[in-house]
């Protein structure tokens, strides 16, 4: 919301109140200004001139130079546009001036003259033609600018010739004498070849010893549409020009940004959804006034009226009063379509608002104002003269204003006359009672309707506008009737029209104001103060609430004040939330801190850390083609994947269930970007949904589930890769753990994969990720990554440690080295020893395995310490011998185990 | 006797202080304290002396071989020293050489900040509570005060699932989940993921975290939200931080406010960092709506309580200067490796 300083002050005073001091006061009051900005900030040194004198430039045949009145003084300078004449008032940016967009402006010479500045066109101030609808400039096809396009017939006489025809009753005409009659009015005294004639016309670039084009049937002259010429056959013959200023009382050395409304300052409003009241010019002067603790002066409007009674021509019906709990309505007669005056415009302008014609400025001007958005209907239009408000029917269609047909529904709330919608209540007026330059009676329509229908509609046609926007947050229905008088008020003082008397107001609304208990201590209770009784009044009044009796009458336009809490914050944002004293710890002590679960999980990433690897974060919606990336076959179920209905593109659109794909994806990431060694881990969420049929069930909640996953390339080799696997199995005591080789998974190399085990729980897997899945996401060289249960690693950690008591009696070492087939797994041999070698074997460490020259092909040779020890005894040899070819008789038997020398 | 003495001491002297190493004093030893040294061969020669002069040439030769003793331990330990002084020498190593083997990895900014925030807040006596992401729009909705077609839904553009299920753009729903499922006293918070459909540029991603902080207990008041969020500002900004609450709206919170510390560059003046309003909004903050309490089965005549949200990657950018949001998600060890 954007409040121009001068409109405010129609309602309150902000005198002696900098624009900083206000930003800062009603931002801490609840109203938060984003910015207070001066509108003509990026203008300066521009000033209203005069043209005292314009003559053709000696050494150019389509520039003048001026001879420009500033007020101080008289100064000369250089233009190339055409529609200027002796007389008019233009911006003039005189030396070291500023225009919009950074231009700065300085005195240089234009083809040997000297120019002192600049004339300015609308575009230049950063304005259009909406900001001075009069400033429209016609042009006509001067002769004398023809240009002959390369490769074409000229269609002109090189030579010009007064009288000479050119085609019909159009000939070539000199032009002897241009006098300014009005604004873009001129009378003109031409040569036909028969003598001097006068002929008037509004095109605003025709001077003495021009040539143009006369219709003599006509009595006009031609523009470029009339000869049906091309813009570049007379390439200066533009509608456009310097800014030909038709303002009240300017006059050479005003500052223009006076006299355009633009020395204005306005302030940007955040307003938040639940305060529709500050939307609006009085809204937000009721929250200033409140807030400086000054007074308010909102006038009632009033209409004088011409006569007549409304009743007599319209009639209103409303069959949803839930839907539309008011309706008011004025009309208006004799209207006289015609752009707003200036101070209008230029306050619609500096609200953000483009001022189109009297009638449409009103109903904005007065939304600005009252916060109530306003439709105005051609009443000719109407059929039966009545206006029924009623739900569409089936099948049910309009056309809007923007042009778009739009189908209707029974949903929806439609204003219709007596046969059809006129429009969608509260979004949008129809093309068929729309506001033309023949209508002649206007009916204001000034109505309360129910929020969320609205904004049900505007969603359902995708059509959000101004008005919408404000219903659907829900507007107070005492509101309809001073703004549709506020309309009268202004169509009679803009001259607009007459206003017929009486007003149709179907009013389905509450009569009583709403009230609460006034329970100051409660309030005091809530917000941590120690307010008397009367200071909390005090304020609430400042507020427009009344306090007696212990009850709290809410103001209408509070539609947000509904509990004891409510009133709590309107007391402490005017006393000062920053006044509140600050406690730090009141109730009853609690014991904080991380559970079981949340430590382990700081604990693993904290063993991911210490082995180099950096925690990653990758984004939680994948593209569906991540799983083809990673070779999942196309009956995976993990390609069944919650689905995003509305998702910012392919790439975002389900909900992962495996993250080794965005992991992959941060490890091309820095391939790309030739970081050498990377090792990334990511303790990341993954989605199981639920699945009925083969179906995702979208209705349900998915599973989720923290994996962490580990990759690395460029550091780690295979088993030092395992070694951080074992680490943190490890560091989290997770008990009994195994792999087992898997050639089966997709994503990995086929003899460089393992599950994990704790015991027969699976913990997840780890190994080479598959070549190919590795070049397709553009790395090579050994990739290698993990991916770890979270859940089932904390569900395998032993919570519980006990003490072993230290040996008392010393182990025996005995190494044993054996020759075995290459497939076969250290694993089995090493279970094989265990098993066979009773309970006196303490431990069995794998020292060596070695393949090479003096073992055969095939084979491999693994060498094992192991450790014996009994708790109550030295072992005797004979004891560790015995073990010893318990354990060798095992891998005999088992593996074919050929004991080396 | 005595002059031959004296001469031998002398000259055992000598040798031994020219004896280079361990060889040179051991050929000394043998030549004058040996089996056939010079000593060994003189007190052969006692046994001629007269029994009165024995006892004083006696005593004479066991000083002198005292003394080639001593100054033989002497030289030995003089030899040795230089051998380690020569050994030292010669282990010298550049020490500006670069160490090895220790790599050490690098917790991800979001998280070293998160850790530093749940720290703070566990110490004065909060647990965390996790929920779900994927998440009902019961609890990211409704049970806040924000039905179907509420305008505050405009706020937050919502990624659905299906009608009844979101992503999560809030972590607000966990004071719901909290409060269903706990009864007072209620000291939490809730850090999580929370989505919203926007576009990434540098300072918007779909994808961010918050967060969420609750407090329900009786006598809970506006005063104490102040309280224990000016401490967490101070402890996680420095001590010397200014911090305003300033008036805010939210359809689950009543009063409700935002948090805003002074801005650290220009304290207050207004800069650029800070947009020229010298504040920079740090939360979103108020005291938990008494309908969201009767929703959860807490009655809100009884009990009251505060809530709090902080956005993380904002926080986590102010304090390391980082300009583009999207760094986060990018993975980038140059990036990861200065935290």
């Amino acid at each position: 919301m954007k409040l121009p300083f001068s409109w405010l002050s129609d309602y309150t005073s902000i005198d002696g109140i900098s624009p900083r001091e206000y930003d800062a006061a009603l931002t801490m009051s609840g109203s938060k200004v984003e910015e207070v900005v001066n509108l003509g900030a990026e203008i300066d040194n521009v000033v209203v001139g005069r043209i005292a004198e314009m003559v053709r430039h000696p050494n150019s045949d389509h520039m003048w130079v001026c001879q420009i009145d500033v007020g101080t003084e008289m100064t000369q300078i250089c233009t190339g546009a055409w529609n200027i004449h002796t007389g008019d008032l233009i911006p003039t940016a005189k030396h070291k001036s500023t225009l919009p967009g950074g231009i700065k402006i300085t005195k240089g010479k234009l083809r040997g003259e000297l120019s002192n500045g600049m004339l300015c066109s609308l575009k230049e101030l950063g304005l259009d033609t909406h900001n001075a609808p009069y400033a429209v400039i016609q042009a006509a096809a001067i002769l004398n600018d023809y240009t002959c396009p390369k490769g074409e017939k000229p269609s002109l006489p090189e030579t010009l010739t007064p009288g000479a025809k050119l085609f019909g009753k159009v000939v070539t005409a000199k032009v002897l004498a241009v006098k300014t009659t009005g604004y873009s009015q001129y009378a003109l005294t031409v040569d036909l070849g028969s003598g001097a004639e006068s002929v008037s016309t509004s095109c605003a670039n025709i001077h003495e010893d021009d040539f143009v084009a006369v219709d003599t049937g006509r009595g006009t002259v031609c523009t470029l549409a009339d000869l049906r010429a091309r813009q570049e056959e007379f390439p200066h013959c533009i509608e456009d020009g310097i800014f030909v200023l038709n303002e009240a009382d300017a006059k050479p050395g005003d500052d223009i940004r006076k006299i355009l409304g633009l020395d204005e300052l306005v302030a940007e409003f955040e307003i938040t959804s639940n305060r529709p009241d500050c939307m609006s010019v009085i809204g937000l002067a009721r929250e200033t006034a409140a807030t400086f603790n000054r007074p308010l002066d909102i006038p009632t409007p009033a209409v004088k009226g011409c006569g007549g009674d409304i009743r007599e021509q319209l009639s209103v019906e409303v069959l949803e009063p839930v839907l539309c709990p008011r309706y008011t309505a004025k009309l208006v007669k004799n209207i006289k379509i015609e752009p707003s005056p200036a101070w209008m415009r230029q306050r619609l302008h500096a609200a953000g608002v483009r001022p189109i014609n009297n009638i449409v400025d009103i109903t904005n001007y007065v939304m600005l104002e009252y916060g109530q958005p306003m439709h105005a209907f051609d009443y000719a239009c109407l059929s039966d003269g009545r206006i029924v408000v009623r739900r569409p029917q089936p099948g049910e269609a309009i056309q809007t204003l923007d042009g778009q047909s739009r189908a209707i529904t029974p949903e929806m709330l439609a204003i219709c006359d007596g046969s059809r919608p006129v429009a969608i209540a509260g979004v949008m007026g129809g093309a068929n009672s729309e506001i033309t330059e023949e209508t002649r009676t206007v009916v204001f329509e000034s109505a309360c309707f129910h929020g969320p229908t609205v904004r049900i509609t505007a969603k359902s046609l995708g059509m959000r506008t101004e008005a919408s926007g404000r219903f659907e947050k829900g507007l107070d229905p005492k509101n309809t009737m001073p703004a549709v008088l506020r309309a009268c008020e202004l169509v009679e003082q803009l001259g607009a029209g007459e206003v017929i008397d009486g007003v149709i107001d179907v009013d389905f609304s509450d009569a009583e104001p709403k009230t609460l208990p006034f329970e100051p201590e409660k309030m005091n209770t809530l917000l941590g103060l120690d307010l008397s009784a009367d200071e909390q009044a005090q304020i609430l009044e400042r507020l427009y609430f009344k306090v007696a009796d212990g009850k709290v009458t809410i103001p209408s336009f509070r539609t947000d004040i509904a509990r004891m809490c409510d009133l709590a914050e309107e007391v402490a944002r005017i006393y000062g939330y920053n006044k509140i004293p600050t406690r730090l710890y009141a109730g009853e002590t609690v014991q904080g801190g991380l559970t079981p679960r949340q430590l382990m999980e700081r604990t693993a990433g904290d063993v991911c850390l210490s082995a180099g690897f950096d925690q990653s974060m990758t984004f939680s919606f994948v593209s569906p083609k991540v799983y083809d990336s990673i070779a999942l076959p196309a009956d995976d179920p993990r390609r069944l994947s919650v689905t995003i209905t509305n998702p910012l593109g392919e790439d975002f659109s389900v909900m992962r269930t495996t993250v080794l794909p965005s992991l992959l994806g941060s490890l091309a990431h820095n391939y790309a970007h030739r970081n050498p060694s990377v090792s990334l881990y990511e303790a990341g969420t993954v989605y199981h949904p639920v699945v009925t049929d083969g179906k995702v069930d979208a209705s349900q909640l998915p599973q989720e589930e923290r994996i962490l996953t580990l990759g690395s390339y460029g550091r780690l080799e295979f088993y030092a890769f395992k070694g951080v696997i074992e680490a943190i199995c490890r560091r989290l005591n997770v008990t009994g753990v195994s792999f087992t080789p898997d050639s089966e998974n997709p994503s990995y190399h086929p003899g460089r994969c393992a599950k994990v085990w704790s015991g027969d729980t699976l913990l997840g897997c780890f190994g080479t990720v598959h070549p190919t899945v590795a070049k397709g996401f553009g790395l090579s060289g050994e990739v290698l990554a993990a991916e770890l249960a979270l859940d089932a690693l904390y569900a395998c950690a032993e919570t519980v440690k006990l003490y072993q008591p230290l040996p008392k009696f010393p182990a025996s070492t005995r190494d044993i080295a054996v020759l075995v087939d290459d497939s076969i797994p250290v694993a089995k041999l090493e279970a094989a020893i265990r098993g066979a070698a009773g309970s006196i074997l303490e431990n069995v460490t794998l020292f060596d395995v070695y393949k090479g020259s003096q073992v055969p092909e095939g084979k491999k040779s693994a060498a094992y310490s192991l450790c014996l020890r009994a708790s109550d005894r030295t072992l005797t040899d004979e004891e560790c011998d015995a073990a010893m070819q318990k354990a060798v008789r095992a891998l005999e038997t088992e593996f074919h185990a050929v004991l080396r020398g | 006797m005595k002059q031959q003495l004296e001469a031998i001491l002398a000259n055992a002297k000598k040798e031994l202080a020219a004896a280079a190493n361990a060889r040179d004093l051991d050929a000394a030893r043998v030549k004058f304290l040996g089996k056939k040294g010079e000593l060994t061969a003189l007190l052969k020669g006692m046994r001629d002396l007269s029994p009165e002069e024995r006892p004083a040439i006696g005593q004479l030769v066991n000083d002198v071989r005292a003394a080639v003793e001593q100054a033989l331990e002497e030289q030995r330990e003089k030899i040795s020293a230089l051998a380690l002084e020569a050994r030292l020498k010669a282990e010298t190593l550049d020490v500006t050489m670069p160490g090895t083997g220790t790599a050490l990895g690098h917790k991800h900014p979001l998280e070293l900040v998160l850790d530093e925030i749940k720290d703070i807040f566990i110490g004065l006596g909060f647990s965390v509570a996790d929920g779900p992401e994927v998440e009902l729009d019961y609890y990211n909705f409704e049970a806040l005060n924000i039905p179907k077609d509420h305008p505050a839904r405009d706020t937050q553009d919502t990624f659905y699932i299906s009608d009844n299920v979101v992503l999560r753009t809030q972590t607000s729903g966990m004071q719901v989940r909290v409060m269903e499922t706990k009864k007072p006293p209620i000291r939490i918070i809730a850090p999580g993921r929370v989505f919203r459909s926007d576009a990434s540029d540098a300072t918007h991603s779909p994808l961010f975290h918050q967060i969420e902080g609750l407090v329900v207990d009786k006598g809970i008041a506006m005063s104490d939200l102040k309280g224990i969020l000016e401490l967490f500002a101070k402890r996680l900004y420095g001590e010397d931080t200014v911090v305003r609450f300033r008036p805010h709206h939210f359809p689950f919170t009543e009063p409700s406010a935002e948090m805003d510390i002074q801005c650290y560059r220009c304290h207050g003046e207004g800069c650029r960092l800070c947009k020229g309003e010298g504040w920079i909004e740090i939360l979103g903050c108020g005291m938990v709506h008494p309908h969201v309490l009767e929703m959860c089965g807490i009655d809100p005549e009884e009990y009251s309580g505060y809530a709090f949200g902080v956005g993380l990657e904002r926080t986590v950018m102010g304090r390391f200067k980082i300009d583009d949001i999207r760094l986060f998600y990018e993975n980038d060890v140059r990036f990861l490796e200065q935290f």
